[in-house]
């Protein structure tokens, strides 16, 4: 038994360590040593909590704790880099729902004791049930979408909106009975999960699948609230602050997202994109593109002196990240320079095509970000776009119809060159035509890109 | 009502300071940031715990079970993929 006070204490100093791992992450020479302080942190509050007075028998703790333990860990080390967005999505799910479980239980215990809880407790309760469900289903729904289990176009409705709405009125007013009502009924309470479990649902369909980092980033936020609203519950600090961390990260996460897409929060969530149906006033037809053999791209790329790389998920999904390393190794043992140009959203993730180039083990100094780049294309002898669309589209510098107009691309089209690694001519995410595939200094070189990659160096090393 | 508003406050506060610390991290670690603050808000296991341990009837210790469950998934799961993405940008470029 542990006094409250020393109790007390131990939460605070795992919170403190908590804050310290996420100072941490602000490089990536200290990041992996924060995190693991993280870690500590949470065994500390897990040991902490084992001596809690409530806790009268250990068998199912001791059988929760080894399931869950051993799936979390299965899925750590069996998860491929390329599938980091549907993992993050999984886990920000079971986040909410153990929150929506925990909220739960705190309501059945008090129903079972027959004490009225609170005002507050009621209703953070509630909120926690909630946030929590939402939480759970929005990211089973997301993890569907990106593991294409489910079309990852928008799913839409006559009266969708309405829908939702009216689904959220009926949820907070079963809540706001619930509260209220002292007598033991239970109907609300499971309504109340299934409503919210239905919203969460019914919220993520009809975003698009290149929205999803949008939603994971907010879902990440989600599963903190819940936490936080859990510790409301049980009168628990550490929850509070740990969840109120997470919350924050999510939001931030979200804006910086949205921003790298021009596009306003409600837009990505409410808008439907990204289902092929937007259009510009441009169209392809009347214009031919140069196709280039990959001799020819070869020889280009090793006589080049400054190359610069722009990886898309056309690059994940191929799994070329090993492939273009190599690459890049050729260039620079000719004398070339490489860089590589990272868009805020190329990938499925924020930060995704950086976790799959380090996987590779590309130094993490020749990675740049947009607005470090950008000026330096136009000394670049070849830009090499690999799998990326949207992000290098012209239009959204110039054409004011177009969809993406005003959102931030990266200036591939400036090079002296543009080599265009694509699979086919299809359109990307947004489902609009790129003007950079028919300019006069890109070539296209059509394939799967880790083939073409491969390719590629072979014929280089013949040079 | 006192404790209340100290959680509260604790809650805004840590909120903002959430936002000066993530506002740090450089785009390049956001994969792994998302999944290290996901194995962060796991934290709801001890909550999971006390409601597991807990003698309140069946329901409420199946619920309990559940939660201890999803919470160690996301807590063993989240610092262990983060930690396996966080030891690819530490690890020098090999062959160099």
């Amino acid at each position: 038994m542990i006094p409250p006070a020393l109790e007390a204490l131990l939460y605070l100093v795992a919170a403190v360590l908590f804050v310290i791992g996420l100072k941490r992450l602000s490089s990536p020479v200290t990041a992996r040593p924060g995190n693991l302080l993280s870690g500590v942190g949470m065994l500390l509050a897990i040991v902490v909590t084992l001596f809690e007075r409530g806790i009268i028998s250990f068998e199912t703790i001791a059988a929760g704790m080894l399931v869950g333990s051993a799936l979390g860990w299965w899925m750590a080390r069996s998860v491929k880099m390329t599938s980091m967005p549907q993992m993050v999505a999984l886990l920000n799910g079971f986040g909410g729902g153990s929150s929506l479980l925990v909220g739960g239980a705190e309501f059945l215990k008090a129903e079972f004791t027959g004490s009225t809880p609170a005002l507050d407790v009621a209703v953070t309760t509630q909120l926690s049930l909630l946030v929590g469900a939402v939480t759970l289903s929005g990211s089973l729904i997301a993890w569907a979408k990106l593991e294409e289990v489910m079309t990852g176009k928008p799913i839409t409705f006559p009266m969708q909106k309405a829908v939702n709405a009216l689904t959220f009125v009926v949820i907070a007013g079963l809540a706001t009975y619930q509260v209220a009502t002292p007598a033991q009924v239970l109907w609300p309470f499971y309504a109340v999960i299934a409503l919210s479990l239905l919203l969460g649902v019914l919220l993520v369909i009809p975003i698009g699948g290149a929205d999803m980092p949008v939603v994971i980033s907010l879902l990440n936020s989600y599963s903190g609230i819940a936490a936080a609203m859990t510790g409301f519950v049980i009168h628990n600090n550490l929850l509070i602050i740990a969840g109120a961390l997470v919350g924050s990260s999510g939001i931030i996460l979200s804006q910086i997202m949205c921003k790298a897409m021009n596009r306003s929060l409600a837009n990505v969530l409410f808008g439907a994109f990204g289902g092929g149906t937007a259009g510009g006033t441009r169209s392809a037809e009347g214009l031919t593109v140069r196709q280039v053999s990959v001799e020819d791209a070869a020889v280009q790329l090793g006589y080049a002196q400054f190359v610069i790389v722009v990886p898309g998920y056309g690059l994940a999904v191929a799994q070329a990240q090993h492939a273009v390393r190599e690459l890049a190794d050729l260039i620079e043992k000719r004398g070339g320079e490489v860089k590589y140009a990272i868009h805020p959203v190329a990938g499925r993730m924020p930060g995704h095509m950086n976790v799959l180039l380090a996987e590779a083990n590309v130094d993490y100094a020749k990675l740049s970000e947009m607005e470090q780049i950008n000026d330096e294309f136009h000394r670049a002898d070849v830009a090499l776009v690999i799998g990326a669309n949207d992000v290098v589209n012209p239009a959204a510098r110039t054409d004011t119809s177009s969809p993406i107009y005003g959102m931030p691309i990266l200036n591939a089209d400036l090079a002296k060159s543009t080599i265009v690694l694509k699979r086919g001519m299809s359109a990307g995410f947004a489902g609009i035509e790129n003007d950079l595939f028919y300019n006069a200094n890109t070539a296209m070189l059509f394939g799967d890109a880790k083939q073409t990659l491969t390719r590629l160096v072979t014929e280089m090393k013949t040079l | 009502m006192e404790a209340l508003m100290l959680s509260v406050t604790l809650f805004v506060l840590a909120t903002f300071l959430g936002v000066e610390l993530i506002n740090r991290v450089p785009t390049m670690l956001h994969t792994p940031l998302m999944s290290g603050a996901n194995a962060i808000s796991g934290i709801t296991i001890v909550g999971a715990l006390v409601v597991a341990g807990g003698g309140f009837g069946w329901v409420s210790r199946a619920f309990g079970f559940g939660a201890v469950v999803l919470a160690m998934m996301n807590v063993v799961g989240g610092y262990a993929v983060t930690d396996r993405m966080l030891q690819m940008f530490t690890k020098k470029p090999e062959g160099k």
